[in-house]
């Protein structure tokens, strides 16, 4: 039924996701303001933000689950509010909740899914085994979803999320409270999807993450702040050497560079305090500066810098205005 | 063609339904028992039946026709004796303590009067604060006096050469319930209101744990439409309440004598179109709930309520205030109650009560296409 539905531009457009002037205001609260951006066919696309800036409202009416109060989305080239239907064949959503049935087994999900989304039987047995082979679930098609480390929900709920191969799947916080092994072999399971032709679109408030994607888009307030690819982004953003070193006294250390005029940036990093200086500045200067105060420094060293300081920045430039 | 689409999407809902039904041992034993141990429970706490009415006499007569007459009291099963009374102010101690419901003053010259043929007035006194027991007393009372007068008029003609003669004799003849037992007229009201709890209250918490999962969100997000997701959730459930149903109607014939008279497809008729208004009634109430303990409470309030109150289960209908006989509509327990004592007492067919069967069906369709329609709009503006 889906196939004599017609698309707004008639033809299949090169972006998979096509969003302008967006927004949604909760009552009086403005959830997301006007927003405006593209993702390209088979791109990993990433939504960065902290939470409550908007992301999980842009995402949900990008499936036709929140209506917007202005704007238009076009999905795989289909009106969000005009074509709901057209659309959910051919997205696939996964929220942080992995919402699974958890008092049923891991097939008895798939199989549910499968036989929702209207797969034949032969299909349902071949995307069974796909799944679970995709999600290392080999050997427990009979444990109860419920008794499954977070892990390997997280993964079967992608699976069942893409039961019917959609061309674009969208994921909201997929990561959330997962170990750090997971997370990164979840990555590596986008990446295939990639590979395959897939658009992924995926928020996530794990800067680390965001380093996977082909472009992100960062957000706060409801309004994107900045967009590029990870390294644009920290070409554009960062426009400092960056040094970390460990002293003896951080608390003190922090004090004494944020005293300092030409310091910028200066930060508790783990253990490490980070501190950005001009092109023309060397690092002597930081060691003159702690040492004249009694800080002594174990090491210190020149980083690359991560998305992570491009959030701060973007953050503090917002502040500031 | 379009309709294969639909049951192929139906389908497994309602296998996934019936899985999770299954695998909830717990759950499953309360839906199917509980509604058979309600019936027992209610059946028997719930009683009209006024038996052995303790009855005192104060005997100021002392002759062996006063002490027959007391007798003739105390045969029975209505009534048994509070002890004997040795002055007028004990009447007081023992209607106040309870040891009394009633009591009755035999006067002095009993036995001389009536033998002389006198009229012989005699004081009872009633203990009124639960009226409904005194009242069916007095009623009891006054039949064993008037039995008795009868057989003295009886005497008395047949003494003076007549024939024995009462002017307009009463034949009572009681149809659908001869012993006038409650439990026969109690019952039908009990499985309404026991089907009604468990139907409302099993199809809210499914729907309204789907929320709270965020299974609802990836159903909405399917190709189900919002009367599939519907159907899917509901006919799983009315086959779980129809197999409780067998159970209860089972428990009110063995423990009550309850009859089924007229014809079990009737009967099943109206249970299945009752079970479908309820089931829609849990429906509406998992639109609005976002949680289970709200929809617990939304559930069994308004079930438990408007059942027992205004459904003439307990209260006849006929002796409300206007306003609330108008109110009675709302609850679907009132019809089916009509409904259950016309075929389970009376043997009747639908053409006694297809009004009823009318307003269920109307019922169900209102609060599942109420359902449909709100669940269709929140899925398309959250």
């Amino acid at each position: 039924m889906g196939d004599n539905r017609s698309r707004v531009n008639g033809a299949r457009s090169d972006y998979a996701i096509e969003v302008r002037g967006l927004s949604k205001l909760f009552g009086g609260f403005t959830a997301v303001d006007s927003v405006n951006f593209n993702v390209p066919r088979g791109e990993v696309f990433g939504f960065l933000g902290p939470n409550g800036a908007g992301k999980s409202t842009t995402i949900r009416m990008l499936c036709g689950l929140v209506e917007p109060t202005s704007g238009t989305a076009l999905v795989d080239g289909f009106d969000v509010v005009a074509d709901p239907e057209a659309i959910r064949t051919r997205i696939g959503y996964m929220s942080q909740k992995f919402s699974l049935y958890e008092d049923l087994t891991v097939e008895e999900n798939i199989r549910f899914f499968g036989g929702v989304y209207g797969l034949s039987g032969a299909r349902v047995r071949e995307r069974l085994k796909w799944v679970v082979g995709m999600a290392g679930l080999d050997g427990k098609e009979t444990r109860l979803t419920g008794t499954l480390s977070g892990g390997w929900r997280q993964r079967l709920a992608l699976g069942c999320a893409i039961i019917h191969e959609p061309g674009i799947v969208f994921l909201d916080e997929p990561t959330a409270g997962v170990d750090p092994v997971s997370r990164r072999n979840f990555w590596d399971l986008i990446g295939g999807l990639s590979e395959n032709g897939v658009t992924t679109m995926v928020t996530t408030h794990y800067l680390d993450e965001a380093e996977y994607c082909n472009n992100i888009v960062m957000i706060n307030d409801g309004r994107i702040m900045a967009e590029g690819s990870p390294k644009e982004l920290k070409e554009r953003h960062v426009s400092y050497d960056l040094y970390e070193l460990l002293v003896d006294d951080p608390a003190k250390g922090i004090d004494v560079l944020r005293a300092q005029p030409w310091a910028k940036e200066v930060s508790l990093f783990g253990t490490y305090l980070r501190v950005g200086l001009e092109d023309s500045l060397g690092a002597e200067l930081v060691k003159g500066a702690l040492e004249k105060n009694g800080v002594a420094i174990t090491r210190m060293g020149r980083v690359s810098p991560s998305l992570e300081d491009v959030f701060i920045r973007v953050l503090g430039e917002e502040g500031v205005r | 063609m379009r309709l294969r689409e639909n049951a192929a999407r139906i389908r497994p809902v309602i296998v996934k339904e019936f899985r999770q039904i299954r695998r909830d041992k717990v759950s499953l034993a309360i839906l199917l028992l509980i509604p058979a141990f309600l019936m027992f429970m209610i059946g028997y706490a719930l009683n009209f039946d006024v038996k052995h009415v303790k009855l005192a006499f104060y005997d100021l007569d002392k002759t062996s026709a006063s002490r027959e007459f007391q007798r003739t009291f105390l045969n029975s099963e209505y009534f048994e004796s509070a002890g004997p009374l040795g002055a007028y102010r004990d009447i007081d101690a023992m209607l106040g303590s309870g040891a009394a419901r009633a009591v009755i003053v035999i006067p002095p010259d009993f036995a001389k009067d009536l033998l002389a043929d006198k009229n012989v007035p005699l004081q009872v006194i009633i203990d009124g604060a639960d009226s409904n027991t005194g009242t069916i007393a007095l009623g009891y009372i006054t039949s064993v006096i008037q039995t008795y007068s009868s057989k003295l008029t009886a005497d008395f003609l047949d003494k003076n050469g007549m024939l024995p003669y009462q002017p307009v004799e009463l034949r009572p003849n009681i149809w659908y319930n001869p012993e006038l037992a409650s439990p026969k007229f109690l019952v039908p009201g009990f499985i309404g209101f026991i089907l009604m709890l468990s139907a409302v209250v099993s199809t809210a918490l499914s729907v309204v744990r789907e929320k709270e999962h965020g299974t609802m969100e990836q159903l909405t997000l399917s190709p189900l439409n919002t009367l599939e997701i519907i159907i899917g959730k509901t006919v799983p459930h009315l086959v779980n309440s129809l197999t409780s149903s067998v159970f209860v109607l089972l428990m009110a014939r063995w423990l009550f004598g309850v009859p089924i008279r007229g014809e079990i497809i009737w009967l099943y008729s109206g249970i299945m179109l009752f079970l479908l208004a309820a089931l829609g009634q849990g429906m509406l109430i998992s639109v609005f709930a976002n949680t289970q303990e709200v929809a617990f409470m939304m559930s069994v309030l308004s079930s438990i309520l408007p059942t027992f109150l205004l459904s003439g289960l307990v209260f006849p209908i006929k002796s409300m205030p206007l306003a609330l006989q108008v109110l009675s509509n709302v609850t679907p327990t009132k019809f089916f109650i009509i409904i259950l004592r016309d075929v389970m007492l009376k043997g009747l067919g639908p053409w006694a009560f297809w009004r009823e069967l009318v307003y269920l069906a109307a019922f169900a369709a209102v609060t599942l296409g109420f359902s449909a329609v709100k669940m269709a709009r929140q899925r398309n503006a959250a």
